[in-house]
């Protein structure tokens, strides 16, 4: 069979030109399949990674992707507020070990400005245990001090020392600016690779300030209130958006959890991180099977590619067949000479598919990590990923069997001689 | 007469086991080292008779014997063995592999056959062997590089013919080895082809239609008078 082989590799350099082209549709598909493969996996991670140490998130009663959407991705926003009772009570519970307000509401130049307390810097965890760092200066520690997601200090070229003005609400229209109380960034964050990067924190202190009489949801005419007459203010915040709750054993988590949902003053919601992250990701996942899906026919393709190239050739090859029989080569050998032909057709197309995946994975590594937050590993392929060469292997194989098998019943059929 | 390369008893091939018979053959006798043109115009048979001597097919009834050995008797793998050992071809035309060499064309059956292998290994190696048959039939050796495409169509008749004859086969086999070329070079090339053949002690079966070339030969045979079968004006089979 190995002479088969040989045959088989200079059968395929004979014909380089429709092979390469074929060789180029398999390793694209290949490449595609990887590719997808890994983006995926790594968006999966990713999006698991956004929150953990957190044990429980609190806000008011609606639904539990709801409330994960709009406090940890900043997606949408809250139907109603937590009374700023509620949460000292939460907060007092004898099992709750740490308790992290929320204020969402605010923005600046399309970025959302979270209001929370210095605590959040200390128990806010992402990509397992991984805390807050700062990339340049420092927490806040006054109402109107700022601190930067690495994704707006990046993009709006802002650095500490900076002022900035924020808008009410959060969208991308004109806002109506708190242009008279500024806040001034005092620290800008690592990238995390979650919602933070593109979040503007501030403390709770601050929000109230700027809200000093907004309680109508506009400013009061004439009403003018400075930083500095604020600060004499008593800023305690009246609500607060959502909170983050760690506790000190998490086999306390459930009944914590029924005791905010079955919380006496107001309607609350208490979700478990994890479990929504699932239920949500099991909700957008619908896309990325859909991607996986897509790539895998785009694999068939190149198959049927492959099929076309090797059925054209058959026909023409009947006396080279022929010519093979008289010198002693049995059926089976032609079946495997076409089989052959497939094997190292598939083989290259896969082995030049997973150099061009790594070659595009280091060219694009810096865009994805810098636009999208993705991190992208240069990894050896993964068990997984080794099944699915395995699969296009099997299916190049496949595919080969119709011509092999044509092949090998015309030359029983033609014998030494062949009817042209 | 002596001892017989090829010997046919009674032999009858149909394509189907119930199918009319396309040849029926009762005594064919060729004997070592003769030269033999077999006369086969379309219709006689002759693509079967060529089938059964490479035991590519077997007859429905009878034996055929070659070298001694019953094709019959052998399972199809073993069959195809025998014929990379024992049995050169030389077709009409397109004899070449087109994604070959000139060289690994001649060196084609070696592939197939260890004892043929073994042989030409002991004359020299592949090489020099494959460049000494296609100079015995007046090509030049530095041909043995070139791709099969390349060389005219005499040339390629001829690297056939060293393709044929390498590893010393018992029986070379030639069906209209000459009918693409024109008539100097079809005499030329018989003459080599029967030299290499004598030099080698092979027996050659030259099969056409061609009946000026009959007297080449130490025999001719008229496959219309021995088949049977042939007679026949249904039979389709060329």
């Amino acid at each position: 069979m190995s002479s088969m082989l040989d045959l088989a590799v200079k059968s395929l350099w004979n014909r380089r030109l429709s092979v390469a082209f074929t060789l180029c549709a398999i390793a694209f598909s290949v490449t595609l399949l990887l590719g997808v493969e890994r983006l995926r996996t790594e968006a999966r991670t990713g999006f698991a990674n956004t929150i953990s140490g957190v044990d429980l998130i609190v806000g008011a009663r609606s639904g539990g992707v709801q409330l994960l959407l709009y406090s940890v991705f900043h997606i949408g926003n809250a139907t109603n507020n937590i009374d700023w009772r509620s949460y000292q009570d939460i907060a007092a519970q004898s099992q709750v070990a740490w308790a992290v307000p929320i204020s969402l509401g605010d923005s600046h130049r399309g970025y959302r400005v979270v209001g929370t307390d210095p605590t959040f810097f200390e128990h806010y965890r992402f990509a397992g245990d991984h805390t807050i760092v700062f990339k340049a200066g420092g927490g806040f520690t006054t109402p109107f001090e700022a601190v930067l997601g690495a994704d707006v200090a990046s993009s709006l070229k802002y650095s500490t020392g900076q002022q900035i003005v924020l808008a009410h609400g959060a969208g991308d229209v004109t806002l109506m600016e708190h242009t008279n109380m500024p806040f001034h960034v005092v620290g800008i964050l690592d990238r995390t690779g979650t919602p933070l990067d593109r979040s503007i924190l501030v403390s709770l202190e601050g929000i109230t300030a700027i809200h000093v009489g907004w309680e109508a949801g506009v400013p009061m005419p004439g009403l003018h209130v400075t930083d500095d007459q604020a600060m004499r203010m008593n800023l305690t915040p009246k609500t607060i958006t959502a909170m983050m709750v760690g506790l000190k054993s998490r086999i306390a988590t459930f009944r914590v959890q029924r005791f905010i949902n079955d919380y006496r003053d107001e309607p609350l919601l208490a979700i478990l991180p994890g479990a929504t992250l699932q239920e949500l990701w099991d909700l957008v996942g619908v896309g990325e099977r859909m991607l996986f899906a897509v790539s895998a026919f785009v694999v068939v393709v190149g198959m049927a590619g492959l099929l076309t190239v090797l059925l054209a050739g058959l026909e023409a090859r009947r006396r080279e067949m022929a010519v093979l029989r008289s010198v002693g080569a049995h059926p089976r050998q032609i079946l495997g000479l076409i089989l052959g032909e497939t094997a190292a057709l598939t083989l290259a197309g896969i082995v030049l598919g997973v150099i061009l995946l790594y070659v595009l994975i280091l060219i694009l590594r810096p865009v994805l990590e810098s636009q999208w937050g993705m991190y992208i590993g240069i990894a050896p392929p993964t068990p997984r990923e080794l099944g699915l060469l395995g699969g296009v292997f099997g299916v190049g194989l496949l595919s080969g069997l119709l011509p092999a098998w044509l092949a090998y019943h015309r030359s029983l059929a033609d014998g030494l001689t062949v009817r042209l | 007469m002596n001892q017989a390369v090829i010997d046919l008893q009674d032999v009858e091939f149909a394509w189907t086991p119930a199918g009319i018979a396309v040849l029926s053959i009762d005594h064919l006798s060729i004997g070592k080292g003769e030269r033999v043109f077999l006369k086969g115009p379309s219709g006689s048979g002759k693509s079967t008779l060529l089938n059964l001597l490479g035991g590519v097919t077997v007859p429905r009834r009878g034996t055929v014997t070659v070298l001694g050995q019953d094709l019959g008797a052998l399972s199809a793998s073993t069959r195809d063995r025998f014929r990379a050992e024992h049995v050169g071809y030389i077709f009409q035309l397109f004899n070449l592999v087109s994604y070959l060499s000139v060289l690994d064309n001649v060196l084609l059956p070696l592939r197939f056959s260890q004892m043929r292998r073994e042989r030409v290994r002991q004359r020299g190696g592949p090489r020099a062997e494959a460049g000494r048959l296609i100079t015995r039939l007046g090509l030049g050796a530095e041909l043995l590089d070139r791709p099969a495409t390349e060389l005219s169509v005499g040339q390629q008749q001829r690297v056939a013919a060293a393709r044929a004859l390498i590893g010393g086969p018992e029986l070379v086999v030639a069906d209209e080895p000459t009918s693409a070329l024109d008539a100097d070079t079809r005499a030329l090339f018989i003459r080599l082809l029967m030299e290499e053949c004598a030099s080698q002690g092979a027996t050659l079966v030259f099969v056409s239609h061609d009946a000026a070339l009959e007297p080449l030969f130490d025999r001719g045979i008229a496959l219309n008078d021995i088949n049977r079968a042939g007679r026949s004006p249904h039979v389709v089979n060329a």
